[in-house]
């Protein structure tokens, strides 16, 4: 990776913990610590499965939740607090740091989601009192996870370049709802006829495919995740998130730091 | 070769919400910045001194018009290497400390790991920033702010120095000190081009000096050249009860508060008015320099675009 990128994602990164973002692990502790407790005294059988459901939404609304709210600001705070003016008066290209931010948003992200993923498999193990083979499967679901928030760290970029932080809220948490059901809106368009079935068409494919990363359900049940799923989510994510990426750097790159 | 070569840069924003219309922030800008010199950009506030600024740093883009830096295009991010710039009222990463935050531009600066560490010693020092490891910057004075602003921009021994208001946020001791340092990275070779609209600090250390109005250049040169034809004024104050004729007739406008006589007199006046002061055997008290030709310069450029837009109205 290009040097400088390296250096802008670091400082992201250190940001970020400086900041007190990965403080969210310790209420995801707590959160999961008492469910866990609470489960292995209520649940007969299924403590496994209510474990890993509640672990694994948890591990994906944290993270959704730091990435919509860090992504946001990444640029637009940079530009207001006028700290881009040092940054890009130095052989800094604008895309090297719409890039580095990226990675250093994706890194803190991926931290984050490997402390919340050692949480869920302890709090596992403490109602299940062993591991078996399929929980090898909840891994697949947390990769499936940082999937996601590459996306989302994404569009909050892509947001973020042209608009103010509260629209780019808005409109990132949006399109994380829309995409968590887009099997739906895809169903919806196969429905419709005429212009409404191409306007509902275009915007099923336009949205991300939140669904298909969505595997939290199926690795609860022990159920076991194809390669192939593997490889289709992993490019259809980078390719995602590229076009996003791609779209952030060109708003960014026409766009006058007043 | 010249350091600088502004050629024709001009800018206008997009003004109004429904009927957008173009508002012109900088006329085109026409301006050469020799190697070595000390140049003065000056203006009152909105004239246009961090717009053409930000331009030459790729912040905001021109209208219109191009500049060379270096003898190389603006935007070739080579120059950007050889280029150290201070903006307004900077604001850094608060959640860093200072040694980090110069680590960080110097490695975007491309200074090699060793050389860094010794760098960031350097400048803090240089600076006047001293006992400050392990302070976060959010916990930094205004002034401390400057100071640290100006370790960035030249921490990676840039050929040319870009400081905008750099006296900002100093009290006098500290405008001292970046005063000397300016002179210091002239010594060194390097070009200084700074933007401020405190004349006195442009006169004590200008080569020379561009004034910019409404996005305007009203004149550029050497101070002599530009003051040649307008004067100054001086204060002189002595302890007396009654103006001398020979103060009235150098033209000096007298008024006696108690024990001691004030009067304004032109500056090339200034020694005649000691003389007859001498030869009254009056005590002076003060001579300070009220505007100096510089200001008086200013002035008289901003009062004659008034006018000039007056009558055009």
């Amino acid at each position: 990776m290009n040097a400088r990128i390296l250096y802008i994602a670091s400082n992201t990164f250190r940001e970020a913990v400086r900041d007190r973002v990965l403080y969210n692990l310790i209420a995801f502790a707590v959160l999961l610590s008492a469910a866990a407790i609470f489960i292995g005294q209520i649940s007969i059988e299924i403590e496994r499965l209510v474990v890993v459901n509640l672990g694994l939404t948890a591990v994906s609304l944290f993270g959704v939740v730091i990435a919509i709210f860090i992504g946001i600001g990444l640029v637009s705070k940079e530009i207001e607090k006028r700290t881009l003016y040092t940054v890009l008066s130095r052989p800094v290209r604008r895309w090297e740091f719409i890039v580095g931010k990226f990675f250093g948003l994706a890194g803190t992200l991926v931290v984050n989601t490997f402390f919340m993923g050692v949480g869920v498999f302890a709090a596992l193990l403490y109602v299940a009192h062993k591991f078996s083979g399929p929980d090898a499967w909840i891994l697949v679901a947390l990769y499936f996870i940082v999937l996601q928030f590459l996306i989302i760290c994404s569009l909050a970029l892509l947001f973020s370049s042209f608009s103010s932080p509260l629209l780019s809220a808005i409109f990132a948490f949006s399109l994380f709802v829309i995409g968590s059901f887009s099997d739906d809106l895809r169903g919806f368009a196969y429905l419709t006829r005429g212009f409404a079935h191409w306007i509902a068409t275009a915007a099923a494919y336009m949205v991300p495919n939140f669904s298909v990363l969505n595997v939290i359900s199926s690795v609860a049940h022990q159920q076991a995740i194809s390669s192939q799923l593997i490889l289709q989510n992993t490019l259809y994510a980078l390719f995602y998130s590229a076009m996003a990426l791609s779209g952030a750097v060109l708003i960014f790159e026409r766009r006058n730091l007043k | 070769m010249a350091a600088i070569e502004i050629l024709g840069l001009e800018k206008s924003y997009m003004v109004g919400f429904w009927r957008k219309r173009p508002k012109r922030a900088l006329q085109p800008l026409h301006l050469t910045v020799e190697e070595g010199e000390i140049f003065g950009f000056l203006g009152p506030n909105g004239a246009g001194k961090t717009t053409t600024l930000k331009m030459l740093m790729g912040l905001v883009f021109p209208t219109a018009g191009t500049a060379r830096i270096l003898g190389k295009e603006w935007t070739d991010p080579e120059v950007k290497a050889q280029i150290g710039f201070l903006p307004e009222q900077p604001y850094f990463y608060d959640y860093l400390t200072a040694h980090e935050l110069l680590d960080y531009y110097g490695q975007l600066s491309g200074v090699p790991g060793k050389e860094r560490k010794q760098r960031v010693e350097e400048v803090l020092q240089r600076v006047g920033l001293t006992d400050i490891k392990g302070v976060q910057l959010r916990k930094f004075s205004k002034g401390m702010l400057q100071r640290a602003g100006i370790a960035q921009a030249i921490l990676h021994n840039p050929k040319l120095v870009f400081f905008d208001e750099p006296m900002s946020g100093l009290d006098p001791l500290g405008r001292r000190e970046v005063r000397d340092l300016m002179e210091q990275l002239k010594h060194e070779g390097k070009t200084v081009f700074f933007s401020t609209h405190i004349l006195s600090d442009a006169e004590a250390l200008c080569d020379r000096v561009a004034i910019i109005h409404k996005g305007e250049l009203r004149g550029v040169g050497a101070i002599e050249e530009l003051t040649s034809s307008v004067q100054g004024k001086v204060e002189v104050i002595w302890k007396g009860t009654q103006a001398p004729a020979s103060m009235k007739a150098l033209g000096a406008e007298c008024h006696v508060t108690g024990d001691t006589v004030r009067a304004v007199i032109p500056e090339n006046q200034q020694d005649a008015a000691i003389d007859a002061l001498r030869r009254e055997h009056l005590r002076l008290i003060a001579i300070t320099p009220l505007r100096t030709s510089l200001e008086a310069y200013f002035v008289e450029k901003l009062q004659h675009s008034q006018t000039t837009a007056g009558t055009a109205k």
